[in-house]
């Protein structure tokens, strides 16, 4: 079933923008961001404010009402649907399916030195009353912080039989993400250890479908617990082992 | 500032006397004590500047090859080889970049010359930043002060030129001060790059030749508004004493310069940034630039209810270690910010409390009042209310730089409509409110009252347990001959990160200042020395208020 956007009647398209051209402000400017939008496909375009904000450019807040719809129904894609289990559970699931510590390493690679990311999901007292790996009795992991080369990463992952290495990536500009991602699958895949690790990859800006797309095996985004991270990566593990047995 | 609660005075003494005893603790060690940042610093108020053929920087170059002579300070054979060649600073180190000079120990028959042009080339050095203070000076009474708080807002394109262009939309629209980002990672990086930058990653390099142009741009601009524009940036990480050489240099006005930043959230050798931090403290003292701190950063990790006293301790220590660098009161912009869960209840009467306890504590300062980005989610409509409600606290609780929330924190560096809308947002807060807090009055015992005592209490608590058993205990200096390299291998163990992006220098760890015990006169070849105010390294009494440097008479 086709939906459209929900002004205030079923099907009525109305959507509100905020833009700003790189023209001066003049009795004209009104009618650019309308013909904008007009010309972008929308109708019954109205412009709620069209402001000078410098005298080269022209903040607008429009109304316009979307030319077609969409069917959810028809929207396929890589969604990474974890079961979650409590902090009890995973122990347990990694003690009697896996027989073994997991073994964890992460950073937060190359140039990003923010280590916010890879600290909630591995430090050990967490993110919003949400134990990190680090807690966990049935891991063993190493939190390598920021700014770590791929190469520095993907040695320590094969001295420690790391099950699993968890990359953050907090800066996106430029998309210098993409680059410092798609350099250590490069490496994996050019020392022919792609099939040793889960490579996970977390970050405000990441998805699952990205993350799969660059090669990795899945991606986790913003609101991200530990304990999913956590849920995924036992699963994954035992799921791996137990199709090879 | 009138009083608008009463605080425990027994514990603001307390607090105050702990943070002396811990910055006493370390004192020994800085005073005695050198790094390849503060050596390199000293160089660059000679006037050297450029990059070899491999880029790495002139003044890189120097204090490489001076590394043997380092204990005793590059300025003295550095100062002998350029009257032995006849040449000026800028030619000798051209000189040695190409191998045509070498640096050598000063022989004792020269030593006494040396130290005398030394000594007038360091006057020289401060001659050049106190021009350019004047200029400042000159430049506010052409255009006029802005009122406080300051509308603080940040640019980072990565490209300069398109940060002017943002910059100056952003004064337009109200902005009194403007920072600039670096490129991710400067702070690690043990060199301060050379030349204009036009692509940075998550901001702009702070380079000397970037400092121009944005300067530049905001005076430009300051002129067309009527304002004198500030114009912030970051000596911090590596290369602290560095980039606040430069900054006095191309008159930055603003310079984020914690103590303990680099220690506590970059990793950097801790021996290092206490030294590197009071040269850096000293030369913006000099250049008359407003420091910022960076408390902000404690509860971006930690709860702001439970933990807001780690940002009032660090406050007292940021302060002591600030006076100690000649800092004036109307430069010490401490920093401060509490945000709370917006899910916490009466959290903005909590932040009120807090942002006003830091007010009462530290009345002469131009505080520094972060805003919100921790809780700041992909609601921008939401996220502006916040904002708003920030701009609230910071006006009603008299704050006077305000970096300024942007809607899309949590997305992406502001586009220039949010920054406009979040200058309009403060305005509208800031004059909707202005003389709000003369009107008021706390109720004595009231939830405000009680929880700024109870922050207070836990800070006092905090330092306490520091000063007696903390982490600052003196470190063997110059009085116990430890080997500078045995040095090496305790700041290595200690782990700092920021070997690994050195380019041409491989040691962050201070070489003990004076080895050869007739040359044992504290950086007296530095230019920076020869501040002509009195150095007075005994612990200061706190600063009374209404005193000379009321805020009133020095704004």
């Amino acid at each position: 079933m086709i939906v459209k956007p929900y002004g205030d009647t079923r099907d009525d398209g109305v959507m509100q923008f905020s833009f700003t051209l790189p023209i001066p402000y003049s009795v004209k400017a009104p009618d650019v961001g309308k013909q904008f939008l007009e010309q972008l496909g929308f109708t019954e375009v109205s412009i709620a404010e069209a402001k000078g904000i410098d005298p080269q450019f022209t903040f607008y807040v429009a109304y316009g009402s979307a030319p077609q719809g969409i069917d959810p129904d028809q929207v396929k894609g890589d969604y990474l649907e974890v079961e979650e289990m409590d902090y009890y559970a995973v122990n347990r699931f990694i003690k009697e399916r896996l027989g073994r510590k997991l073994s964890v390493v992460g950073a937060a690679i190359e140039t990003d030195a923010h280590t916010v990311g890879i600290d909630a999901i591995l430090n050990m007292k967490g993110f919003a009353g949400n134990y990190g790996l680090e807690r966990y009795p049935e891991m063993e992991v190493l939190n390598m912080g920021s700014q770590i080369p791929c190469e520095q990463l993907l040695k320590t992952a094969l001295e420690r039989h790391a099950d699993a290495i968890l990359v953050s990536q907090i800066v996106t500009q430029k998309n210098i993400h993409v680059q410092n991602l798609t350099k250590l699958i490069e490496l994996c895949e050019a020392e022919g250890v792609r099939d040793k690790f889960i490579l996970v990859v977390g970050g405000p800006r990441i998805n699952n479908a990205f993350a799969k797309e660059l090669g990795y095996d899945a991606g986790f985004g913003p609101h991200t617990s530990p304990l999913s991270v956590a849920s995924y990566l036992a699963q994954e593990v035992v799921r791996r082992r137990e199709s090879k047995a | 500032m009138e009083h608008k609660i009463s605080l425990n005075e027994a514990m603001v003494a307390r607090a105050r006397e702990a943070a002396k005893s811990i910055a006493d603790d370390v004192w020994q060690h800085i005073e005695a004590h050198t790094t390849d940042s503060v050596e390199r610093a000293s160089l660059r108020l000679l006037g050297i500047t450029g990059v070899n053929d491999i880029d790495v920087p002139l003044v890189n170059v120097v204090v490489e090859q001076a590394r043997p002579l380092l204990p005793s300070g590059v300025m003295r054979p550095f100062v002998d080889l350029m009257m032995r060649s006849g040449t000026d600073a800028q030619q000798t180190a051209e000189a040695l970049a190409r191998g045509d000079l070498t640096l050598a120990p000063v022989p004792p028959e020269r030593y006494a010359a040396v130290e005398a042009r030394a000594a007038e080339l360091a006057a020289e050095g401060v001659a050049r930043i106190d021009a350019v203070r004047a200029r400042r000076a000159e430049l506010i009474a052409q255009t006029s002060e802005p009122a406080r708080p300051y509308v603080y807002v940040i640019v980072a394109t990565g490209n300069i030129k398109e940060d002017v262009v943002q910059a100056q939309a952003a004064v337009r629209a109200g902005a009194d001060v403007i920072a600039v980002i670096r490129t991710t990672a400067q702070s690690l990086l043990d060199y301060v790059p050379y030349g204009i930058t036009t692509e940075g990653f998550g901001g702009t390099y702070a380079t000397q030749e970037n400092f121009r142009l944005m300067r530049a741009g905001l005076d430009e601009v300051g002129a067309e508004v009527g304002r004198y524009i500030r114009l912030c940036n970051y000596a911090s990480g590596l290369c602290m004493p560095e980039i606040a050489a430069m900054g006095a240099l191309e008159r930055l006005d603003m310079m984020l310069n914690d103590s303990m930043y680099g220690i506590i959230f970059r990793n950097i050798n801790m021996k290092r940034t206490f030294v590197d931090q009071y040269l850096s403290r000293l030369l913006n003292a000099r250049a008359g630039i407003i420091i910022n701190t960076g408390e902000d950063n404690y509860l971006t990790t930690a709860d702001a209810f439970t933990q807001a006293h780690t940002v009032v301790s660090s406050d007292f220590i940021n302060e002591e270690f600030a006076l100690r660098a000649n800092l004036e009161p109307w430069q010490i912009g401490l920093g401060h910010a509490f945000e709370m869960n917006p899910a916490t209840p009466d959290q903005v009467v909590y932040q009120i409390a807090d942002a006003l306890l830091i007010r009462e504590l530290f009345p002469d300062y131009p505080l520094k009042y972060m805003p919100p980005t921790k809780y700041m989610t992909g609601d921008i409509f939401q996220g502006h209310v916040i904002d708003a409600m920030f701009n609230f606290t910071g006006i009603f609780t008299g704050q006077d730089i305000m970096l300024l929330g942007m809607l899309t924190e949590a997305l992406h560096t502001p586009l220039l409509q949010d920054r406009y809308l979040s200058i309009r947002n403060a305005k509208y807060v800031f004059e909707a409110n202005r003389h709000l807090l003369g009107e008021v009055n706390f109720r004595p015992g009231g939830l405000i009252e009680t929880r700024a005592n109870e922050v207070l209490e836990k800070a006092v608590a905090q330092l306490s347990t520091c000063s007696t058993s903390g982490s600052s205990k003196p470190s063997p200096t110059a009085s116990s001959p430890t080997s500078n390299a045995s040095r090496r291998v305790a700041a290595a163990a200690k782990g700092s990160s920021s070997r690994r992006l050195t380019t041409s220098t491989p040691s962050t760890t201070p070489y003990a200042r004076g080895a050869p015990a007739d040359h044992r006169r504290r950086r007296s070849a530095s230019p920076s020395k020869s501040s002509s105010r009195p150095r007075d390294n005994r612990p200061r009494p706190p600063r009374v208020r209404g005193g000379r440097h009321d805020r009133q008479a020095v704004w």
